[in-house]
């Protein structure tokens, strides 16, 4: 089990058929979600502290990042 | 408060909730119409559009409140939900009315749309592309047709908001026509 899933915290993922492309998540969660070429997420670590999760998740224009 | 002061009060959040709700309905379109895919931008404009939509409730809220509590002019509480009822220049306070129903239909949904579903959200949020002209006229029919520096505030936000619906809708997104492209696929 990788060291990032044993911090405290919440665990994101994204929606792939919900999400657009807009590139907020990137932004509202720097160093856990990057964007690739299309400027899709690419989720690098799913622990993410609650606050910063929620806040994310609510920013998401495409309702596609969800807590598991 | 002397009458006069909430007319003063009453005519500045309103002009101040028209000048919000054209940013708001900019920014929206700039959400919905975005064209770079790494934008930077896109989460400021995401945070603005949310929250000035909240703070646009506290003008608008004080903007009702002085207008009837004033009493120069009949216009009653019913007025702040139910449109076309007061008796003051019934059709133009209804159009504010109409504007405000579904300002909060919009707020709400959007502060439920985790809990329901996207396309009603959806439905619901496109219902703002009719209560912007509606602030809009009840603004310039009401309250700013006899001020010329007004007046002109109100066409410039109508041009602004004019011109960023037309963006809108000129604008392509490359997951958007892939979306609508596979819409027209045949599944066999």
């Amino acid at each position: 089990m990788p060291s990032t899933d044993r911090e405290v915290g919440v665990r994101i993922a994204v929606d792939r058929v919900l999400c657009t492309g807009h590139g907020v998540c990137a932004r509202t969660l720097p160093g856990r979600i990057r964007l690739d070429e299309w400027g899709y997420p690419i989720v690098e670590a799913v622990a993410v502290d609650p606050v910063d999760a929620d806040l994310a998740v609510k920013l998401c224009p495409a309702r596609a990042l969800y807590l598991r | 408060m002397t009458g006069q002061t909430l007319w003063f009060i009453s005519r500045a959040t309103g002009t101040v909730s028209l000048i919000l709700f054209t940013t708001i309905v900019v920014l929206g379109m700039v959400i919905a119409g975005r064209r770079a895919p790494h934008g930077d931008s896109a989460t400021i404009v995401m945070g603005l559009h949310r929250w000035l939509s909240l703070g646009s409730l506290a003008f608008l809220a004080l903007h009702i409140v002085t207008a009837i509590a004033d009493g120069y002019v009949s216009v009653g509480w019913l007025s702040t939900i139910l449109p076309f009822t007061s008796v003051y220049r019934t059709f133009w306070v209804g159009l504010g009315t109409l504007a405000v129903d579904i300002l909060l239909a919009v707020v709400v949904t959007s502060y439920l749309r985790h809990r329901m579903p996207e396309r009603s959200w959806k439905a619901i949020h496109w219902l703002s592309y009719a209560m912007w002209p509606f602030a809009l006229i009840h603004g310039f029919a009401m309250g700013t047709a006899s001020e010329p520096l007004l007046r002109w505030l109100t066409v410039l936000c109508g041009a602004a908001g004019a011109a960023a619906v037309a963006w809108r809708l000129r604008t392509t997104h490359a997951d958007r026509e892939r979306r609508a492209l596979v819409n027209f696929q045949e599944w066999s």
